[in-house]
């Protein structure tokens, strides 16, 4: 049997402690979408991941920003949601309000494309990184996409309308005016971690 | 302990890399790919280089350490406040188009904020190199250096020149926001180096000395505030002149002419902030002169 494919990129984040490893995942075109979010709503703890509707997110930075940070509230046991999971979708958010984070920034029923990560805390866990990449890819129904800036813009994952209401940059006029697209996506890219950082601040 | 010698910082130059006198703060005690390194020690912040996410993305953690002189509840309280008050600014002025750091992070219980790391020098030191090598050109032609005051007149001044328009420009920018500093000097400005073919084409055609190339980015907003006061407005340039006269004397004439116009360029509001500046002047002329 040929090795399976994978579908998680495992990344340690700076900063955090050794314990913590963080695995990735961008799926496009998913079908069942409605079938995770139900395992989520059950609280199905085989389905404890971070299921983020790739349409709201404009970088990996990003996404790595809000995996820092729902670690490091984990680490001071502070966290306001189930898990760290769920810690990881309203750090996304640039407020407070838990219920309006998860409905823009976690899976629908209706996503399209999906971002999903999972944390895992040695030596607490027994999960392997390749156990999780079967789990993903028996369960998932959509294209694996590497979880790079050069993928979310190619597969054009990102629902920019939709990032610059949730993160208010609609009345920032001046970046109309920029000429140079990545540049104009590096800025953009930058307010949204400014959001994030000021949430509830 | 390390409370003690808080009050009287060692020079930032005398900090060995490997050894850091005071103990990291919580948020860097986990691994990093690189360790983080000690910058500048403050009276009331410490700055580290260090990476944020990945190895490949560098950031600057500024770090405001309890202060044991201080009640530990009101201490705690300003520490909060300061972070803050710092990170809202710099959010503020980055949606704004005003050129400093990104946000990265915060923490304000914890007394640190994460920010991206702007490369290049502060522009005081790129201004004194350029004053120390031209007045080394001076005096090998022969001329006395220290007598002659830089004007901008000269073919060879345009570098400077071009510099106080654009330092000038960016405080007619943060203002234009409504955003006062509370602490321009040049060493809160950093002069990031243009991006491969990304500098304005300026004119030159011979080899060119890139020493004041670069952008200007405003930084170190811990005693910023929001106002529209042309008052607070013009204490800010006035501050900035004063430091200017003070680190690069030489240059002072020049200073106040180029830097108003750029001030101008960016700002439809400058002349009546200018004219404020002139009494700003005045009473510190004043003061001068009694005290
Ligand atoms: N974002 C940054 N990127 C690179 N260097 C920085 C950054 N912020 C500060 N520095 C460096 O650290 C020094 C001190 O930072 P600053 O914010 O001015 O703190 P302080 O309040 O102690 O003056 C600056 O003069 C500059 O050399
Ligand atoms: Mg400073």
């Amino acid at each position: 049997m040929a090795s399976p494919t994978k579908v998680l990129e495992t990344i340690q984040l700076e900063h955090v402690p050794s314990t913590h490893t963080v695995h990735i995942g961008v799926f496009k075109d998913v079908e069942n979408s409605e079938f995770l979010h139900q395992q989520l709503l059950s609280r199905n703890a085989e389905f404890e991941y971070a299921f983020i509707d790739a349409s709201s997110v404009t970088s990996r930075f990003q996404v790595l920003a809000a995996i820092y940070k729902a670690i490091t509230i984990q680490l001071s046991g502070a966290m306001k949601t189930p898990n760290i999971h769920s810690e990881i979708v309203c750090s996304l958010s640039p407020n407070n309000n838990i219920s309006e984070a998860y409905r823009r920034f976690g899976i629908t029923p209706s996503s399209k494309h999906l971002i999903i990560a999972k944390v895992l805390i040695t030596p607490q866990t027994t999960l392997t990184p390749s156990a999780l990449n079967e789990h993903l890819l028996a369960h998932v129904k959509g294209m694996p996409v590497p979880f790079t800036d050069e993928a979310l813009q190619a597969e054009q994952l990102t629902d920019w309308a939709k990032v610059r209401k949730y993160y208010k940059l609609n009345n920032v006029g001046w970046l109309d005016g920029v000429k140079d697209e990545t540049e104009k996506r590096r800025e953009m890219e930058v307010l949204v971690l400014g959001g994030m950082a000021l949430r509830g601040l | 302990m390390a409370a003690a010698v808080i009050e009287e910082p060692p020079s930032s130059s005398s900090i060995p890399k490997d050894e850091h006198e005071f103990p990291l703060p919580a948020v860097l005690t986990y691994p990093s790919s690189t360790p983080p390194t000690l910058v500048t020690q403050g009276a009331e912040a410490r700055l580290y280089q260090t990476t944020y996410l990945l190895p490949s993305i560098p950031s600057a953690l500024k770090y405001r350490p309890p202060k044991p002189w201080r009640h530990p509840v009101l201490d705690a309280r300003l520490t909060r406040h300061r972070i803050l008050a710092e990170a809202r600014i710099l959010v503020k002025c980055r949606r704004e188009g005003v050129p400093v750091p990104a946000v990265y992070a915060a923490d304000e219980s914890a007394g640190w904020l994460m920010m991206e790391w702007i490369g290049g020098v502060p522009a005081r030191v790129g201004i004194n190199e350029w004053l120390r090598r031209r007045k080394e050109t001076e005096e090998a032609q022969g001329n006395e250096g220290d007598a002659t005051p830089v004007t901008g007149d000269k073919e060879e001044d345009k570098d400077l020149v071009a510099l106080m328009r654009r330092i000038g420009s960016a405080v007619g920018r943060m203002h234009k926001v409504g955003i006062v500093h509370g602490d321009l000097t040049t060493s809160n400005m950093m002069l990031r180096p243009w991006e491969e073919g990304k500098g304005p084409s300026n004119g030159h055609t011979v080899a060119h000395d890139p020493l004041l190339d670069g952008d200007i980015v405003i930084i170190d907003f811990g005693l910023a505030s929001q106002s529209s006061s042309d008052e607070d407005r013009a204490v800010d340039l006035y501050v900035l002149e004063r430091a200017f006269a003070s680190t690069h004397p030489r240059a002072e004439g020049l200073f106040s002419a180029v830097l108003e116009s750029g001030y101008r360029e960016a700002f439809k509001q400058a002349s009546v902030v200018l004219k404020k500046l002139e009494e700003v002047r005045m009473r510190g002329r004043k003061r001068s002169m009694i005290g």
